[in-house]
């Protein structure tokens, strides 16, 4: 192992001579104390080091140790339901070490390598191997099949391939290859800030539903997506991510919680055993890893927390799983960046932050995708990214959000006043966006009903239509609308209390399916439709808002999914309300 | 024996430069001793071969580079802490200001601590009643909570503060807060205003003191709220105490950060604040919480006077960025004579949710005071809606909500300095008020909390 001298120490920034046999992005060890490091920038023999641990207490003349290898993760069974942190240290294995605090200098594997774990192979002796190929199962909790593959690079034929008990560290198949045997373990490693090979990338067509009705309705986003949150402080980013780790139909969910609060990781360890997957009817956190760096925790690890977590996302993607990957918050992640280059005396871009702030940002966003895994049986992953962006005083102007933009094809611009008056999810409806709409409505059309597109259509027509009568009515009075005009003022007030708001609070609303989704608009919209005949037949505005049915409407959020029939019972009412109306005025009947 | 430099080669502003040395390590703790019965503290900012930056907490003033003598201690800044703290007065570095004498500790502590590790903390659940409507049944502090007060020059946040730190308590139990209290550059009258009603209600009894007034060294004060947390630290985590404390001003924090940032021309984030003022108020907000198997909690009260009264100031916005919500004053309601003058629309608790509800403070809690938000909020706009169109041109409902708002202001919001309301009344109040509005439009609320809490209005 080669050894260099610190010569300079500022903040987590180290910079070390007598470098000149290590890399770029090698992992280094730091003084005595053996601090984790990370080369960014070499000149000549004197390599700048980024540290993952705070480094007070260190001084020039220290040693440097090179490990020659690049930042990698640890890749085998027993990452569901592990909680890291950003270099993937396990957070609960480092409390039984040293306690309630992190110290430093701690040197831990991501996965337990003492643990075994039931393989059964799915290849025999003498199959033809390539990468990517399925060598065998284990079942790494009740919902997760871990699916051990060939590693990149090895093609050949099994040799011998064994059934059993084993750690990730033995030897479970050995694979004759143009360069003689390889032995293969369950454990894999690598590194963080390269993606991981797929076959082909593929155009993503599912939804992702979420049971969020404003995202599933309004903004979808699509298995393979990639899509920002922006929002000012107390918003409801960390909310909607939350809410989309709990209830999303992903297979895989992996949490990285960047430069944000202690108790909001907590928070999921707390909720996540003991919520159940309406999918699989499993507790939560039998799909899910946790990345905690928190806003205490050393500022260049926050830095690779968004690698490490994004990395374990491929590595279930390639098994040809849907994952998704939340990461709260990006602008977190970019400061990082920032503070580091700073350090390093770059040439500062805007506000401060490095000129190549765009294109990391680009990069890791287009690590998301649905791909078609390496491995011959063609099988297809998706991994969806889902970024929070928190901008200075909320002002999407500023360079992350900016270059976010430019990369995420899904846009929940959340709101503070929207937040202020507690409307949830704050998302705002006039601004947001979701460029996989017509590709998922489609589809969504043919496997929930066909007039989903419609609704949505007419909903968001109205939604629209009353920012402009607002406006009309700031100025003039409400007087001054016509009676239809003021329906719709109603029916969009009814869209956003009755259907876009949505309490994740509440055990009933925290979640609505596809199908409730279109009952709940549908019966505003019927609503809407029957109250524009009944004025046509001379109904009187103030008659058709006094109606019970409207309080019933509102009310269809809380009933819970199973209650179909007090569900669909409601257009029977509406129907009921409307001819009592017009029969009252001596109308016709409604049809 | 330490060894002594005299080779201090630049001095600007809070920063010095001292060349020739060895073994300096980044982050140590270095006595400057400036005469012969002077002697300053510092701070190693970036060990450079043979150079050492240093931070000077006490300024630079009348530092002589030919005399100065410069020893590096090898160790971070520390407290020495030990019961008898409580009750005591210390300056912005941890020395006895209230004449009594040194401390003897139990033990020696870095005031800059290690993050607590997510895995071992416990989810604040605890509600703790403050007394005031406006916190308690809206914006509900729970046990382990950082929620800061954003405030303006001449808003009544101290008292709103002392008020909580002498209503305080979690239902049910006897045990009482100790209180640490960390003075950032405020001004003599306003510690006073603290320390007199800590005084006058016996609290100082269980009070410690970190005090560094306006015309204190400023560089001091990057180091008192450290001070607070590390005296909170080992009242809570070691001697099992309930520890309230409150920090004020953060903004006079801020800017001595920003001072040290200048001098050293680093690229400046946002207004002149450096790039890692998130990072470095993080490591102090962070601070607070709970630790499973720990009976103790830090409960954070940071103060922060907003600059120009501007919500996105960076001081406010990355504060609020970490903290689990805010208390935000209005001058506005203030002005009406409302106190305390919250503004209860962008003011939040994010932990509220897990400290209300059924055997916590009462079922009926988190949709009444959903539906007093969304109503108070409706009532707002129709009053500005009536500010421009005239009175006449709010509908029936609207005219009801506008009137809503007023008496929530009045009757809600606003109460006595000393006024100690119970949850349940607070929570009764609410429905009190809901009464003026129609029954149709409380949507938030479930229909069995409506039955069995609205009061009767109909006449008999
Ligand atoms: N996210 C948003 N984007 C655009 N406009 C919004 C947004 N949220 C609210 N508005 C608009 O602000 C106005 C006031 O909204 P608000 O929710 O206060 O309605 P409201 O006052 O509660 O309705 P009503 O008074 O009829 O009960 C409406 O025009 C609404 O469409
Ligand atoms: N869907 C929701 N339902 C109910 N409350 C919500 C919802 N979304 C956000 N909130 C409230 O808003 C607060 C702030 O949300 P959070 O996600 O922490 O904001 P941010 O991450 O943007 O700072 C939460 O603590 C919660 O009280
Ligand atoms: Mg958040
Ligand atoms: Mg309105």
């Amino acid at each position: 192992m080669d050894e260099g001298r610190i010569v300079k120490v500022s903040g987590p920034l180290v910079i070390a001579e007598g470098m000149g046999n290590a890399r770029m992005y090698d992992v280094v060890r730091v003084s005595d104390k053996r601090l984790i490091g990370e080369i960014i920038e070499m000149h000549g023999d004197r390599a700048s080091i980024q540290v993952y641990e705070e480094t007070a207490g260190l001084g020039p003349g220290e040693p440097v140790y090179t490990t020659g290898e690049a930042l990698s993760v640890e890749l085998a069974p027993g990452l569901i339901e592990a909680i890291y942190d950003g270099i993937q240290r396990p957070l609960d294995k480092i409390k039984d070490r040293v306690g309630d605090r992190i110290e430093r200098g701690i040197e831990l594997p991501g996965i337990d390598h003492e643990r075994k774990w039931h393989f059964e192979p799915k290849v025999n002796p003498g199959d033809s191997v390539k990468p990517g190929d399925i060598l065998g199962i284990v079942q790494e909790t009740t919902v997760v099949e871990h699916r051990i593959m060939v590693p990149y690079g090895i093609t050949g034929t099994v040799r011998d391939i064994k059934v059993g008990e084993f750690t990730v560290v033995d030897v479970v198949a050995t694979v004759e290859t143009a360069d003689g045997l390889r032995d293969i373990t369950m454990l894999t490693r690598w590194p963080v800030r390269r993606g991981r090979p797929y076959a082909e990338k593929l155009p993503p067509c599912a939804p992702l539903v979420t049971g969020q009705r404003i995202i599933d309705m309004f903004f979808p986003v699509a298995k393979g997506g990639a899509a920002c949150v922006p929002g000012p402080f107390g918003s409801g980013k960390t909310v909607v991510q939350h809410q989309l780790a709990r209830w999303a139909d992903s297979d895989i969910i992996v949490y990285v919680g960047c430069g944000e609060r202690g108790n909001e990781m907590t928070e999921v360890l707390m909720d996540f055993p003991e919520l159940i997957d309406p999918h699989t009817g499993e507790p939560l956190m039998k799909r899910t890893t946790l990345v905690a760096n928190t806003s205490d925790m050393p500022v260049a690890a926050r830095e690779a927390s968004i690698y490490t977590g994004i990395t374990i996302a491929e590595y279930f993607r390639d098994m040809g799983y849907n994952v998704a990957l939340m990461a709260d918050s990006t602008s977190r992640w970019a400061e990082a960046l920032r503070e580091i280059s700073g350090r390093l005396e770059e040439m500062p871009g805007e506000e401060g932050y490095p000129a190549y702030l765009g294109s990391r940002i680009a990069e890791f966003y287009e690590r998301a995708g649905r791909v078609k895994c390496l491995g011959a049986d063609g099988r297809e992953g998706t991994l969806t990214a889902i970024g929070a962006v928190s901008p200075p005083g909320g002002d999407l102007s500023e360079p992350v959000a900016q270059a976010t933009l430019r990369v995420a094809k899904v846009f929940w611009g959340l709101d503070s006043t929207l937040a202020a008056r507690r409307h949830f999810p704050a998302i705002n409806w006039l601004i947001s966006y979701s460029l996989y709409l017509d590709r998922l409505e489609e589809q969504i059309s043919k496997t929930v009903a066909a007039d989903f597109g419609d609704l949505r259509k007419e909903a968001m027509q109205l939604l629209q239509e009353e920012a402009e009568l607002e406006e009309i009515v700031r100025l003039v009075g409400i007087d001054a609308l016509s009676i239809k005009d003021r329906l719709s003022l109603e029916t969009s007030k009814s869209i956003r209390e009755d259907f876009l708001h949505q309490n994740a609070y509440h055990e009933v609303d925290t979640y609505t399916s596809l199908p409730k989704q279109r009952l709940m608009l549908k019966a505003i919209l019927d609503f809407h439709h029957s109250a524009l005949d009944a004025v046509e037949a001379g109904v009187e505005f103030d008659a058709i808002m006094k109606l019970e049915v409207r309080n019933t409407i509102a009310r269809m959020k809380y009933v819970p999914e199973h209650e179909e029939e007090r569900l669909s019972s409601v257009f029977q009412q509406i129907k009921a309300a409307f001819i009592g109306l017009t029969q009252a005025v001596g109308g016709e009947e409604v049809a | 024996m330490l060894k002594e430099y005299r080779t201090v080669s630049e001095v600007a502003g809070p920063l010095m430069v001292v060349e020739q040395v060895e073994g300096v390590k980044y982050g140590e703790l270095v006595e400057i001793e400036v005469s012969k019965d002077e002697i300053r503290r510092g701070r190693v900012l970036e060990a450079d071969g043979s150079k050492a930056l240093v931070q000077l907490f006490e300024g630079s003033a009348g530092l002589n580079l030919a005399t100065a003598k410069v020893r590096f201690l090898g160790r971070g800044i520390e407290l020495g802490v030990s019961m008898d703290m409580l009750g005591r007065v210390f300056d912005g570095f941890g020395r006895p200001r209230d004449g009594g004498p040194q401390i003897i500790p139990e033990k020696r502590v870095d005031i800059n601590g290690n993050p607590i590790n997510p895995y071992a903390r416990d989810y604040p659940s605890e509600f703790i009643q403050t007394g005031i409507s406006a916190i308690d049944g809206l914006n509900t502090l729970v046990r382990g909570q950082k929620l800061p007060i954003f405030s303006g020059s001449g808003l009544p946040h101290a008292a709103l503060a002392a008020q909580i730190a002498r209503q305080a308590r979690v239902l049910g139990t006897e045990e009482k807060f100790s209180v640490v209290f960390g003075a950032m550059g405020i001004t003599f009258e306003e510690a006073d205003y603290f320390i007199s009603d800590f005084r006058r209600t016996g609290a100082i009894e269980r009070a410690v003191l970190f005090v560094n007034l306006a015309d204190d060294p400023a560089i001091e004060r990057i180091s008192t709220p450290r001070m607070a947390l590390t005296a909170a630290e080992y009242l809570a985590f070691e001697k099992d105490m309930h520890v309230l404390v409150i920090l004020t001003d953060i903004t006079n924090y801020a800017e001595a950060l920003r001072e040290v940032s200048a001098a050293r021309m680093e690229v400046p984030g946002r207004r002149g604040y450096p790039g890692y003022m998130y990072t470095d108020l993080a490591s102090m907000y962070e601070r607070a919480g709970r630790i499973k198997g720990k009976k103790g909690s830090i409960t954070q009260i940071p103060i922060l006077t907003m600059p120009e009264d501007d919500k996105t100031h960076p001081i406010v916005d990355l504060t609020g960025y970490i903290t689990e919500g805010q208390i935000l004053l209005a001058r506005e309601l203030h002005r009406k004579g409302i106190y305390p003058p919250i503004d209860v629309l962008p003011s939040l608790s994010r932990l509220k949710d897990k400290g209300i509800g059924e055997g916590k403070t009462r079922e009926d809690h988190a949709d009444t005071m959903n539906q007093l938000y969304a109503a108070y909020a409706r009532g707002k706009d129709a009053k500005e809606l009536a500010a421009i169109l005239g009175e006449a041109a709010l509908s029936e409902d609207d005219k009801k909500f506008s009137k809503f708002s007023d008496e929530f202001e009045t009757r809600y919001v606003n109460q006595g300095h000393e006024e100690n309301r119970t949850i349940e009344q607070t929570l009764d109040l609410g429905w009190e008020l809901l009464t003026l509005l129609p029954v149709r439009e409380l949507k938030r609320i479930r229909e069995e909390y409506i039955e069995k809490y609205l009061p009767d209005t109909r006449p008999a």
